[in-house]
């Protein structure tokens, strides 16, 4: 019994790691390398470009950050709503409660069986216009309800991953359900969880680019005003691709740091 | 229709003053019958070590006691407590019957001393400096003062067992299990933890410990019961059962182990 759920959650684990930049793995010395040049590259490049042709290029990069801005911002709010989410939907997936686990599960198919553009657009156009919500916010609840389903199949995996015997050296000391969850088993649960969720916030950055549709400006919807006027797509393009590669491998970097600290109780006999 | 419960706590009672009383305690996992009728009185400050051959249900029967595995049917009392009453809190129940595992259990993100802390600290409502000396007194009784601030993984076996008996006594229970507690363990680790073990017993704590290890059995045993297939088999002074085996089944089994 106790093998069958770690299986299930080795599996769900290998599906897990598929967007975005992986965060490094230390062990791992090509992705270390990887890293280090498509980051030098990404630099090297947009640096070049903007020193021996200041003329588009440097304008470009004076005309993006207002939409770097709203980007992060978006990530940010979303991010935040979506962990939550998908903590609550792990822990549903898990509980034994019928009602609960069927909401959890519901939830997340739907959420994963249409496409976030297609989300958007009727968070938007469809119940935006009924309840008067902004494009900003309907653009973090679509964002946060599709990633908070994406994290909470990382937040199941990551608790199933916890040995049984954790649960119950935690019940037999006469803890009950709750706080064996969130004293011994989350804790040691982020380990696995961490890095995945990682990289769904790297996903979702990048998801973000979409938002441009309903009338929000992020960096890919500043470089399309920007181009539009000037004819110079190539030129933009360019620099948005350049810019959203270096945000996304800083924020690998980050995780991989991350990650690092939260094995301080490994093996280190 | 007779109710087989009703039906068999109407032939007999349970017994209200031992430490634990089972009655007519039956436990299916699914076609497997783990436990079939176990009847089980263990009074306080007796120790009862239980034997028999993987699969007999030596585990199972552990853990119906704290509950840890639901009996399908049957009466079970700690300390003349009905744990299956819902007016009982099984949280509660729990905290007076420590258990320790095969693979020791700790909690590999906490040091050595929070993982003897935590429970008494959070479930017990003791402050932190109380329950420091107390992990630290309960540290130094199991010889591993000096391993306090250590997190688990940087210990052997040997010295997580011991963490982990020290743990289930910060809880201060009455009655402790012990399910195989050194059959993950380098030989020349079991010693120290049967001597921890030993140490315990003569302070007069009631144990049930599922154990191989005929020599403890024998020096620390009031009482040794052989179980297979589910049953209990023979029950039994420890030098009855090792010297003077009645059932067949017995006789095989210790042919084998020793
Ligand atoms: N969680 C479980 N699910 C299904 N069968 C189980 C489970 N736990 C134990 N069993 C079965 O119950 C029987 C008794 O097991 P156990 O109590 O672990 O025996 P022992 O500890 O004496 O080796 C075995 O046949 C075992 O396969
Ligand atoms: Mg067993």
């Amino acid at each position: 019994m106790i093998d069958e759920s770690k299986q299930t959650a080795n599996e769900e684990k290998v599906l897990i790691f598929t967007e975005g930049p992986a965060p490094l793995n230390i062990k791992e010395k090509n992705r270390i390398s990887a890293w280090f040049f498509s980051f030098a590259f990404s630099i090297l490049t947009l640096a070049g470009l903007c020193i021996y042709r200041p003329d588009p290029y440097w304008t470009i990069m004076l005309f993006v950050p207002d939409g770097l801005l709203v980007t992060f911002q978006i990530t940010l709010i979303s991010v935040s709503i979506a962990v939550p989410i998908g903590l609550l939907t792990g822990l549903g997936r898990l509980s034994k409660n019928p009602i609960i686990n069927s909401i959890a599960s519901v939830y997340v198919e739907i959420i994963r069986g249409i496409p976030l553009l297609m989300q958007l657009f009727y968070i938007y156009f469809a119940l935006g216009s009924l309840l008067q919500m902004s494009p900003m916010v309907s653009a973090v609840i679509a964002l946060s309800f599709c990633y908070g389903a994406y994290m909470g199949e990382v937040f199941r995996a990551g608790i199933l991953s916890v040995s049984h015997g954790q649960t119950e050296a935690a019940r037999s000391l006469g803890f009950n359900q709750q706080q064996t969850t969130f004293i011994i088993v989350l804790p040691q649960a982020m380990r696995t969880i961490i890095p995945p969720i990682g990289n769904e916030c790297i996903a979702l950055l990048k998801d973000t680019s979409l938002v441009s549709v309903i009338a929000i400006s992020d960096v890919l919807r500043r470089g399309r005003e920007y181009a539009a006027s000037t004819y110079e797509y190539f030129e933009t393009f360019t620099v948005i691709a350049l810019v959203y590669l270096i945000i996304t491998l800083l924020l690998s970097k980050c995780m991989s740091m991350i990650e690092k600290r939260l094995s301080y109780y490994d093996r280190s006999r | 229709m007779i109710d087989p419960v009703k039906k068999f706590s109407a032939l007999n009672d349970p017994d209200l003053k031992a430490a634990i009383s089972m009655r007519g305690v039956w436990k299916l996992f699914d076609e497997v019958v783990a436990l079939k009728d176990i009847n089980l009185d263990i009074q306080a400050g007796e120790k009862v070590v239980i034997i028999g051959p993987s699969g007999s249900g030596k585990s199972t029967a552990l853990r119906t006691i704290n509950r840890l595995e639901e009996a399908t049917i049957g009466q079970i009392y700690i300390n003349g407590q009905d744990i299956y009453t819902k007016t009982n809190d099984i949280n509660k129940m729990r905290q007076n019957v420590g258990m320790v595992f095969q693979n020791f259990n700790l909690f590999p993100h906490m040091s050595v001393l929070t993982n003897l802390t935590i429970a008494p600290m959070t479930l017990r409502k003791i402050n932190k400096s109380e329950a420091e000396d107390r992990a630290m007194f309960l540290l130094k009784k199991v010889g591993l003062i000096d391993k306090a601030k250590a997190y688990p993984s940087m210990l052997s076996g040997g010295q997580q067992q011991r963490v982990a008996i020290a743990r289930a006594l910060a809880m201060q229970p009455s009655i402790m299990l012990f399910d195989e507690p050194t059959s993950a363990l380098d030989p020349e680790m079991i010693g120290e933890v049967l001597d921890v073990m030993v140490k315990l017993a003569e302070e007069g704590m009631t144990m049930v410990v599922v154990t191989h290890e005929m020599g403890f059995a024998r020096q620390v045993a009031d009482r040794v019961i052989f179980m297979d297939q589910g049953a209990v088999v023979e029950e039994g002074l420890p030098m009855q059962l090792f010297d003077y085996p009645q059932h067949p089944r017995l006789q095989q089994f210790l042919k084998q182990i020793l």
